[in-house]
């Protein structure tokens, strides 16, 4: 039968995964969709606990999380249309306005 | 049978995450996205959260990576050439560092497992739209609302920023 430990297990590694394409890729979308990969690994902990225990609090706030991550990819990729229009890249290693 | 099924939709998970990081096609990395997000929604149905995977199917795979997919295509951005071609320190410091993170997460993991819950008994009932749509609307009303709120500043702040002359006066 299913353990809990499973579960964790897997979205810690998907966490972890989302991390490592932070760090390594360059392109700023594919950063952004790795910050959303990140958040659905806490969604699946989130959502195994709420299961495990038998309490639905959990599952509520996966969906308020859900609409915060919808707001924050529109407002993320509005921002990198706004770069790119500036830039004319998405390269993360090129946008170097704030850096000194 | 249930093991069988947790563990393909674990490999299709954790296979479509990687091939997301490692690809060098940004329309690539979308679509395994996606398929990342579908094999969550089975692992939601196999916790008996239904409204959550069909929730993560319409929301995420749908909507959210519709816009991505838009907005890869409107930026028309090249493929990365050199993402693994040479080795670099900061690839093997990331590696290290997501494998202190998995380490660091198991080990926390590991250090609570016999004080962790079991499989609840009134599990296949909480996950249900009727369940879910009762504690939203009673208990969780004012968070909902705010939610539309927090939704319209969203867009019209994307809005804002997005557009291409914002005209004065």
């Amino acid at each position: 039968m299913l353990e809990i430990d499973w579960f964790l297990g897997l979205s810690a590694i998907m966490f972890s995964i989302g991390i490592i394409g932070v760090l390594i890729r360059r392109n700023a979308v594919v950063i952004f969709m790795c910050v959303e990969l990140m958040l659905n690994a806490v969604n699946l902990s989130l959502v195994s606990f709420s299961s495990f225990h038998g309490n639905i609090d959990g599952q509520i706030l996966v969906f308020f999380a859900l609409a915060v991550a919808a707001a924050e990819a529109v407002v993320g990729l509005a921002i990198i249309i706004a770069i790119f229009r500036n830039n004319l890249t998405v390269d993360v290693g090129e946008i170097n306005l704030l850096r000194w | 049978m249930i093991v069988y099924l947790f563990i393909m939709l674990a490999v299709l998970a954790i296979a479509s995450a990687l091939a997301m990081i490692i690809n060098k096609n940004v329309v690539n990395s979308a679509l395994f996205l996606v398929l990342n997000m579908v094999s969550l929604a089975g692992i939601y149905l196999l916790l008996n959260a239904q409204f959550l995977a069909v929730i993560q199917i319409l929301v995420y795979a749908g909507a959210i990576m519709v816009l991505f997919l838009f907005v890869i295509m409107l930026l028309n951005v090249e493929d990365e050439e050199k993402l693994f071609n040479k080795f670099r320190f900061k690839y093997l410091l990331a590696f290290f560092l997501g494998v202190a993170v998995v380490g660091q997460i198991f080990y926390s993991i590991a250090g609570v497992t016999n004080v962790l819950p079991e499989i609840s008994a009134n599990m296949a009932e909480i996950g249900t739209v009727e369940a879910v749509g009762d504690v939203l609307f009673t208990k969780y009303l004012l968070p909902f609302e705010m939610t539309a709120i927090l939704l319209t500043a969203a867009v019209v702040g994307a809005l804002m920023v997005a557009q291409y002359k914002i005209k004065k006066g």
